[in-house]
C-alpha cells in the first residue's frame, strides 16, 4: 500500500512550521499512522517529495493500542489517535494530512503541550478529600468516568473550550463524574460548585465531543448523571425552601 | 529543602509519592510522559490480595505460598511475606480512594488467576490498571495541589549523580525544552520506578514503548547491581497487532477460557489433560512452555487456540466486555463465538535492579520499586501480583526512607536544582536497538541452551567491536550482556528460565542471580536467599 503523508513540521518552539510530503509504502495492510511514523524515524533515510532529507519526526506514543492517549493528533483534520488510525481507512485520495492538535501549544512537530488539561483537573480539585467508596450502585458511572485517556481529542472539537478559559470541557467533565458519583458529604458542596462553574455552565451540549472520543466514552450519559446530582439537586433544595424552580 | 526524587510515574512511582506526601515529605515525580500514559494503565486482569470475600477461607499465608511456589522458590521469602500479608490493606486502600472494583452484595468480588487455587484477584472488568490508575492519579493530585508532589511529566532520566559510592541525586532532561542539551540536576535521595525493559525488544512485547530499558542500563553502568536479569516472562496468550504484541488477559482463562490445539484433526485440551488440578490456569511459565512444545509436535497443527465460546453472556457483559471489544476490533472475530489463535509473547521482566526487602539498592541513597526491580516474583510472576508489587513496593520504599532518617528535611549543601547546558548522550540508534534485540531473542527464548547463549554473547561482542558507540548504547550492551550471562550461568531450569541442556531444577541454583559491572565486564554470582523469619 502506498500513501502520501503530508506532515506539518515544526522544529522547535517558536520556529516557523512547514509542510513536508513523504511517500510511504508498506506491505502491512493494517498499518497505522503510528507504524508509519515509527518506520520513517527508524529508517532515518527517508527523503521527502522535494528530495530533502526527513529529520526525526517528533511525536508521542506509549501503548500503541489506544489505551494511553499519547498519540492524539489531527489526521485529515480530524482529532484521532495515530495508533488507532489505519492508513487504508484514513487516507483520502491517497493522501493523509498529519498535524499537531491545534488547541495546545506546539513543542516540536506533532508534540503538543497538554499540561493545561492536568492544570484544569487540579483547579477543579478533582480528588477525594476523605474515604470514598464507589460501590455497585455507582460502579458503572465511576468505571466510565475512570476511562478518560486525557488525550484531548474532545477539546479539539469543542466550540467552547480554549486553553486558559473557565470552561474545562469533556476531558474534565468525564473524570469529574467519577468524583461526583461517590463524593462524600463533606465535599459535596464544593465539588458540585466547581463542576457547575467549569463544566455545566460552559457546555452547549451539542455533543460534538462525543463522536471523536477514541475511548468511546458515553459522554451524554455521564453529563446527565452529573447534572442530575450537581445541578438539579440544588434546584430541588431550592424548591424545598419554597423558592420557585 | 531536599526532596525525594522519584523516577517514573506509574503505579510504583505514584504510590511512593503518595506515601511520602501522607507523611509530609515532598517529592518530585519525574517521568517521560504523564501518569495517564504509563504502562500501568494497560494492566487488565486484576490485582491480588487475600481479602477472602468469596467464602473460600483464603488467607495471606495461601497467597504467600502460591507466590513463592509460582516463582519456583527463588524470591526472598521475607519480602514475599511483606507483600502478601500487606496485600489486603492495599486492596482496601484502593477501594477507599474510590476504585470501582467489580462488586456484589456490597463487597469486592474476586476472580481466579493463574497459579492460585483460590479466587484472590480483585478487578474492574478487564481494564483494572486504567481504573486503578485514575483513582491513584487523583489521589496524587490532592498532594500536588498542596505542594507535596511536584510533577515533572516530560522529563527524561539521564544518569545518577554519585559521590564516593553514594547516590546524591539525578540528572534529567526536559524533553519539552528547546535546548536539546539542557540538563537539570536534582539533589536528594532517588527512588527508581521506571518500569520493565520493553525497549530491549521493540515491537515484541505487550507493554509500552516508553519503558526503553535505558534507566536500568544507565544505573547498571554506574555500579548498581541487577538481580535475576535472565528471568523474562512470556505470556501464553498474546496476539500480533501492528507494532506490538497485544495481551489477551489471563482473566479470559480465569473466567473459563480453554486452550486447545488440533491433534490428528481433533481438539486437544492439552493443559487440562496434563494438569488436572489447575488446568489452563497453571503459572504462565508452564503454560507458555507447554504451548511451545505442543506447537512443535508432529501430530499437531502449529496453532494454539483460546476457546472462550463457553463463557456465559453475563461474563462477557460484566467482566470481559473490554476484552471482547478489543478482540473484535483487532481480529475481526468475536471471541464469544469463535476460538482465537494465540501465541506466547514477552510480557514482564521479573529481573531488574537488585534491592533488599526494604527496597534499598546497593548504593546508599538509591531505592527502587515496581517492575524495574527484581523484587517479589522470583523465576516467574503470577498474574495480578505485579500491580500489587508496584503499589506495595512504592509504598515500602517510601517508608524505608521515612524511617531511616536519610531524609532530614534540611537544606542540602549543594544547590537543590542546578541547570547546566552540556551535551548529553544521543538516543541509541534504532538500527542498533533492533540488532541487539535480535541477538537477545535468539538467546533468551522460551527454551534456551548453552550453545545458543554463547552464540548470542559472541554476536553481541562482534557487534560491539564494529564501531564506537555513545554512552547510552554502551550501557545497553552491558545490560544485554548481563541478561545473557545470567542465563548462561544458571545451569538449571527454573520458572521462566528453561534450559533444554539442564531440564531439571537444581537446588544449588535456588539463589538470586546477581549481575555486577566490574572493570567494564559483567560479573555473575549467585547469592543465597535469606531464610523466612520466624513470626
Ligand atoms: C498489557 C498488560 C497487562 C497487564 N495486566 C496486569 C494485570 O492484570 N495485573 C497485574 O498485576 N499486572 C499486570 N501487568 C503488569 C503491570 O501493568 C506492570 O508491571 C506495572 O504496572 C508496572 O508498574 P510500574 O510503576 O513499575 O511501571 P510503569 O507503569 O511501567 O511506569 C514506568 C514509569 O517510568 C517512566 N520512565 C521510563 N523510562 C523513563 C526515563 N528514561 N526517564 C523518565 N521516566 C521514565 C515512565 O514514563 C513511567 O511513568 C500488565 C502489563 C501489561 C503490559
Ligand atoms: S457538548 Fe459541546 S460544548 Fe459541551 S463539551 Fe462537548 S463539544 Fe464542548
Ligand atoms: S473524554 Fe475522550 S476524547 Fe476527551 S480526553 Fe477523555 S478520552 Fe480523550
Ligand atoms: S500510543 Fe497509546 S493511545 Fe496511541
Amino acid at each position: 500500500m502506498k500513501v502520501r503523508l503530508d506532515i506539518l513540521r515544526c522544529e522547535s518552539i517558536g520556529s516557523k512550521p512547514f509542510w513536508q510530503s513523504i511517500d510511504y509504502e508498506t506491505e502491512d495492510e493494517n498499518s497505522t499512522v503510528a507504524a508509519a511514523l515509527t518506520d520513517i524515524n527508524n529508517s532515518g533515510s527517508y527523503i521527502d517529495t522535494e528530495e530533502r532529507a526527513v529529520s526525526h519526526i517528533s511525536w508521542e506514543c506509549s501503548c500503541l493500542q489506544k489505551k494511553c492517549g499519547a498519540c492524539a493528533m489531527l489526521i485529515n483534520s480530524y482529532p484521532r489517535l495515530a495508533c488507532d488510525s489505519k492508513l487504508k481507512e484514513v487516507r483520502r485520495n491517497g493522501v493523509i494530512r498529519i498535524e499537531p492538535l491545534k488547541k495546545f501549544p506546539v513543542v516540536r512537530d506533532l508534540v503538543v503541550d497538554r499540561s493545561i488539561m492536568m492544570e484544569n483537573l487540579k483547579t477543579m480539585k478533582l480528588w477525594f478529600q476523605e474515604y470514598a467508596r464507589a460501590d455497585e450502585t455507582v460502579g458503572d458511572i465511576a468505571y466510565e468516568g475512570s476511562r478518560c485517556l486525557q488525550c484531548g481529542c474532545c477539546l479539539e472539537v469543542c466550540p467552547n473550550f480554549y486553553s486558559g478559559g473557565q470552561f474545562f470541557g469533556t476531558a474534565t467533565i468525564v473524570p469529574a463524574s467519577r468524583l461526583i458519583s461517590a463524593v462524600p458529604e463533606s465535599q459535596r458542596k464544593e465539588v458540585f460548585r466547581e463542576y457547575r462553574k467549569h463544566g455545566y455552565e460552559g457546555c452547549g451540549k451539542s455533543l460534538a465531543c462525543r463522536s471523536v472520543c477514541p475511548a468511546g466514552i458515553d459522554i451524554e450519559d455521564l453529563l446527565v448523571n452529573s447534572n442530575a446530582a450537581a445541578v438539579w439537586k440544588r434546584r430541588k433544595r431550592k424548591l424545598k425552601n419554597g423558592k420557585k424552580d | 529543602m531536599s526532596r525525594i526524587n522519584i523516577i517514573g510515574a506509574g503505579l510504583a512511582g505514584l504510590s511512593a509519592a503518595i506515601e511520602l506526601a501522607e507523611n509530609g515529605i515532598a517529592s518530585r515525580l519525574v517521568s517521560l510522559q504523564p501518569s495517564e500514559r504509563a504502562q500501568s494503565v494497560l494492566a487488565e486482569g486484576g490485582i491480588n490480595g487475600a481479602i477472602n470475600t468469596m467464602g473460600e477461607n483464603d488467607e495471606a499465608e495461601n497467597h504467600f505460598n502460591d507466590t513463592l511456589k509460582g516463582g519456583v522458590f527463588m524470591a526472598d521469602p521475607n519480602a514475599v511475606e511483606n507483600l502478601t500479608y500487606g496485600a489486603p490493606e492495599i486492596i482496601r486502600w484502593l477501594e477507599g480512594i474510590g476504585v470501582p472494583f467489580n462488586m456484589e452484595n456490597g463487597d469486592i468480588i474476586l476472580r481466579n488467576f493463574g497459579g492460585q487455587k483460590k479466587k484472590r484477584t480483585a478487578y474492574a472488568r478487564s481494564s483494572t490498571g486504567k481504573i486503578i490508575m485514575s483513582a491513584v492519579i487523583d489521589e496524587a493530585r490532592k498532594y500536588e495541589a498542596s505542594g507535596l508532589i511536584y510533577r515533572m511529566p516530560h522529563h527524561e532520566f539521564l544518569r545518577l549523580i554519585t559521590e564516593n559510592g553514594e547516590c546524591k541525586g539525578v540528572r534529567i532532561h526536559d524533553c519539552y525544552s528547546n535546548d536539546k542539551n539542557s540538563v537539570i540536576d536534582l539533589y536528594g535521595p532517588v527512588i527508581l520506578c521506571s518500569g520493565g525493559l520493553n525497549g530491549l525488544f521493540p515491537g515484541m512485547t505487550t507493554g509500552t514503548t516508553q519503558n526503553s530499558g535505558d534507566v536500568t542500563a544507565a544505573v547498571f553502568s554506574q555500579g548498581v547491581l541487577l538481580g535475576n536479569p535472565e528471568m523474562v516472562q512470556y505470556h501464553p496468550t498474546t496476539i500480533g497487532i501492528t507494532g506490538k504484541r497485544c495481551l489477551v488477559t489471563e482473566a479470559a482463562r480465569g473466567e473459563g477460557g480453554r486452550l486447545y490445539i488440533m491433534r490428528n484433526g481433533e481438539k486437544w485440551y492439552f493443559m487440562e489433560e496434563k494438569y488436572p488440578e489447575l488446568k489452563n490456569l497453571m503459572p504462565r511459565d508452564v503454560v507458555a512452555r507447554e504451548m511451545y512444545f505442543v506447537r512443535r509436535r508432529e501430530d499437531c497443527e502449529d496453532k494454539v487456540y483460546l476457546d472462550m465460546t463457553g463463557l456465559d453472556g453475563k461474563v462477557w457483559s460484566r467482566k470481559l466486555s473490554d476484552l471482547r471489544e478489543e478482540l473484535i476490533k483487532y481480529l475481526g472475530e468475536d471471541p464469544k463465538t469463535t476460538p482465537i489463535n494465540v501465541k506466547e509473547g514477552i510480557h514482564y521482566f521479573m529481573g531488574g535492579i537488585d534491592t533488599d526487602e526494604d527496597h534499598r539498592t546497593n548504593l546508599p541513597g538509591l531505592f527502587a520499586a515496581g517492575e524495574c526491580t527484581c523484587q517479589y516474583h522470583g523465576a516467574n510472576r503470577l498474574g495480578g501480583n505485579s500491580m500489587l508489587g508496584a503499589i506495595f513496593g512504592g509504598k515500602k520504599a517510601a517508608r524505608t526512607i521515612i524511617s531511616s532518617g536519610i531524609y532530614t528535611g534540611e537544606d542540602t549543601a549543594e544547590p537543590d536544582e542546578k541547570i547546566t547546558a552540556e551535551p548529553f548522550s544521543e538516543p541509541a540508534s534504532p538500527i542498533l536497538i533492533e540488532r541487539i534485540s535480535e541477538i537477545l531473542l535468539a538467546g533468551l527464548g522460551i527454551v534456551r541452551n548453552e550453545e545458543g547463549l554463547r552464540k548470542s554473547l559472541s554476536e553481541l561482542e562482534t557487534l560491539e567491536s564494529e564501531r564506537e558507540y555513545c554512552q547510552r548504547e554502551k550501557s545497553r550492551f552491558r545490560l544485554a550482556e548481563a541478561m545473557l550471562r545470567g542465563a548462561l550461568e544458571r545451569r538449571e531450569s527454573r520458572g521462566a528460565h528453561y534450559r533444554e541442556d539442564y531440564p531439571d531444577k537444581n537446588e544449588e541454583y535456588r539463589k538470586a542471580t546477581v549481575a555486577e559491572l566490574k572493570g567494564g565486564r559483567v560479573n555473575i554470582s549467585f547469592r543465597t536467599l535469606p531464610e523466612r523469619r520466624k513470626k
